[in-house]
C-alpha cells in the first residue's frame, strides 16, 4: 500500500536518511525501533511531506506522492500524529477534532461524534482548551484528531513519550480494536519496547538512516536478543 | 443628563476610530504576527479608493464597501508578491513594508497631488444633548461596531475562521491535517487589508483623504493592538474601549491634543503594569 524506496532525506544539505526502503501492506502495523538520532522522526516527516526527499520515491497505492505537499497527502488519507503531539493550544478539544476532519468529504460534526465513541475520556473535555490538557489526554486527542481524517495509514511518532502508563494501555487497546475494524495501517516509531511489541506485526530496526534488520515482534520479548540486535535492553 | 449624552457620544466616537484603525492590524499583526508598516497606507488607499469611487458617480454607501474590496485585493497582491516570502523574518518584513509604505505615499502623491480631498456625506446634523454633531458620525460608529462583530463571528463561528485560527497557531500541523496554509495566509492578509481599507473609506467623510494620512493613524493602531495583548480581537476591543474613553472624555473637556497625550501616557503606564497586554492573563479568547 505504502512503499518508500531508496529515500535520501534530511535538513539542509545533511542527509539523515541514507537510502531507506520500507513497505507497509493494507492493515499492517509496522513498528520502527531505533535510538535517538537514527532518523525515526525524519522518516515520518518525510512520509507526511514536511521534509522533501532529496531522492528516492514514496508510492501510495501506485501513485508517486514524494513531491506532493503535506495537505495533498492528508487528502489522500495519510494521517500524522507527531512527536510532542502538536495540539492547537488555544483551540478547544472539539475544535482540534474539527481541524482533523477538514480533509474529509463527510459532514465534520458527525465524523467527530463518531470518533468520540472510542474516546470517552475526551467527551467531558470537549470545551476545554487543548493546551490545558495533560500529556496523556493530549496524546489521546492527537490520535482522535488524526482518526477524524479517516486515515488509511497512520504515522505515529513516539506516542508513549512522557505519558502515564494507564493511558499507554488505553492507547494499545484502542489501536488493537481499530486493527480489527477495516483496513487501517500504522507506521509506529517508538523506543518503548513493550508498546511496540504489543502492537506491531513486524518490527524494523533503523540505524543511521537505514533499515538494518527485520524482527518478529516476539523476538522483542527476549532482552538478550534485543540487546544483541539493537543494543538497547528494556 | 445632556452632558452625559454628550460624553457618551464622544467616547463612542473615539472608540469607533480606535476600532476602525486597529481592527485590520489586529488581524495582520495580532493574528499573523506580520509587522506591516504600510498599514497606515492601506487606510490611506481605502480613503482614496472611496474618493475615486465617488468621483465616478457611485453613492457613498456603495463606494465604502467597494473600497474595502479594492484594498483587500491590493493586500492579496502584496501578500503574494512580497509578504509570503518573508513569514518569520521580522527585520526583512519591517524593511519591505516600510519600503512599500514610502512607495504608496509617493505614487498616490504623484497621481492625486498632495492636497487633501473629501467626499461629503450629505446627511446633515443631529442634535445630541445640545451638541450639534454630523449624522454621518453615527453611521461611522455603527460601521465600526458591525466590522468588529462581523470579524468576531467569522473567526468564532465558521469553518473558515476555525481553519484560520488553527493555521496561525501551528501551520505545520494544519498542513498535515489537510489545510493549504499558503492560501489561508493569503486570505487572512487580504481580509485584514480589506478591513483596513474599509476603515479608511469610512473615515473619509469626516477626516478626508491625504497621501500622508497613514502616519497619523499607524502609531495609534499599534498601541491599541499591542496593549490589547495575545488575544487580538478581545484585546483590540478592550484597548479601544479604554483609550476611546480617555480620548473622548479629555478631548471634549479640554482639547484633542491633551486627549492624545493622555492616551499615550496611559499606554506607557499600561505596558509597564501589564506587559503581556490587557488580555495577557486570559486563558481563553479570540
Amino acid at each position: 500500500m505504502l512503499a518508500a524506496k531508496d529515500l535520501v532525506s534530511g535538513y539542509g544539505r545533511m542527509p539523515i536518511l541514507h537510502g531507506l526502503s520500507l513497505q507497509v501492506s493494507d492493515g499492517e502495523y509496522v513498528g520502527i525501533l531505533g535510538h535517538n538520532g537514527m532518523g525515526k522522526t525524519t522518516l515520518l516527516r518525510t512520509l507526511i511531506g514536511h521534509v522533501r526527499p532529496m531522492s528516492g520515491s514514496i508510492v501510495l497505492d501506485g501513485t508517486e506522492i514524494g513531491a506532493l505537499p503535506p495537505h495533498r497527502r492528508a487528502k489522500l488519507r495519510i494521517g500524522y500524529v507527531p512527536q510532542g503531539r502538536d495540539i492547537f493550544p488555544a483551540l478547544t478539544v472539539r475544535e482540534n477534532l474539527l481541524m482533523g476532519a477538514l480533509s474529509g468529504a463527510e459532514k465534520r460534526a458527525s465524523v467527530v461524534e463518531e470518533v468520540l465513541e472510542d474516546f470517552p475520556r475526551l467527551v467531558r473535555l470537549l470545551d476545554r482548551n487543548g493546551g490545558a490538557l495533560s500529556g496523556g489526554e493530549q496524546q489521546l486527542l492527537a490520535i482522535a484528531r488524526c482518526l477524524c481524517g479517516k486515515p488509511r495509514i497512520m504515522l505515529l511518532d513516539e506516542p508513549t513519550e512522557g505519558i502515564q502508563p494507564s493511558i499507554i494501555d488505553e492507547i494499545v487497546d484502542l489501536l488493537q480494536a481499530l486493527r480489527k475494524r477495516a483496513g487501517l495501517s500504522i507506521v509506529l516509531v517508538e523506543q518503548n519496547l513493550d508498546f511496540i511489541h504489543a502492537l506491531s506485526d513486524r518490527v524494523l530496526i533503523i540505524h543511521r538512516g537505514e533499515i538494518t534488520q527485520t524482527l518478529e515482534p516476539d523476538h522483542l520479548a527476549d532482552p538478550e536478543v534485543v540487546s544483541e540486535f539493537v543494543g538497547m535492553s528494556s | 443628563m445632556d452632558t452625559l449624552l454628550v460624553y457618551a457620544y464622544q467616547v463612542a466616537f473615539s472608540f469607533s476610530i480606535f476600532i476602525l484603525i486597529s481592527l485590520g492590524l489586529a488581524v495582520i499583526f495580532g493574528m499573523m504576527k506580520v509587522i506591516n508598516l504600510a498599514q497606515g497606507e492601506f487606510i490611506m488607499l481605502g480613503a482614496y479608493a472611496c474618493v475615486v469611487c465617488s468621483a465616478v458617480g457611485l453613492p457613498l454607501w456603495l463606494a465604502v464597501p467597494l473600497a474595502g474590496v479594492i484594498v483587500g485585493a491590493i493586500g492579496i497582491l502584496v501578500e503574494r508578491t512580497v509578504i509570503r516570502f518573508l513569514y518569520g523574518r521580522v527585520l526583512d518584513t519591517l524593511l519591505a513594508t516600510w519600503g512599500l509604505s514610502l512607495f504608496l505615499v509617493g505614487i498616490v502623491t504623484t497621481i492625486a497631488g498632495p492636497q487633501s480631498q473629501s467626499v461629503p456625506a450629505d446627511l446633515g446634523g443631529v442634535s445630541l444633548g445640545g451638541l450639534q454633531v454630523p449624522a454621518y458620525s453615527l453611521v461611522m460608529i455603527g460601521g465600526a461596531c458591525a466590522m468588529l462583530l462581523g470579524t468576531y463571528a467569522l473567526w468564532r463561528f465558521t469553518s473558515l475562521g476555525l481553519i484560520v485560527r488553527g493555521t496561525m497557531q501551528n501551520p505545520e500541523m494544519a498542513r498535515a491535517l489537510g489545510t493549504n496554509t499558503s492560501m489561508i495566509y493569503m486570505f487572512t492578509f487580504g481580509f485584514g487589508s480589506a478591513l483596513t481599507g474599509l476603515a479608511g473609506a469610512l473615515l473619509v467623510p469626516l477626516f478626508g483623504a491625504a497621501p500622508t494620512m497613514g502616519l497619523f493613524y499607524i502609531a495609534k493602531a499599534f498601541i491599541a493592538v499591542i496593549s490589547g495583548g495575545p488575544w487580538p480581537l478581545l484585546g483590540t476591543l478592550s484597548a479601544s474601549s479604554l483609550y476611546g474613553t480617555i480620548d473622548g472624555v479629555i478631548s471634549y473637556a479640554f482639547s484633542s491634543v491633551l486627549g492624545e497625550i493622555a492616551v499615550l501616557l496611559v499606554a506607557i503606564v499600561m505596558l509597564r503594569l501589564l506587559p503581556q497586554g490587557i488580555t495577557g492573563r486570559l486563558r481563553k479568547g479570540l
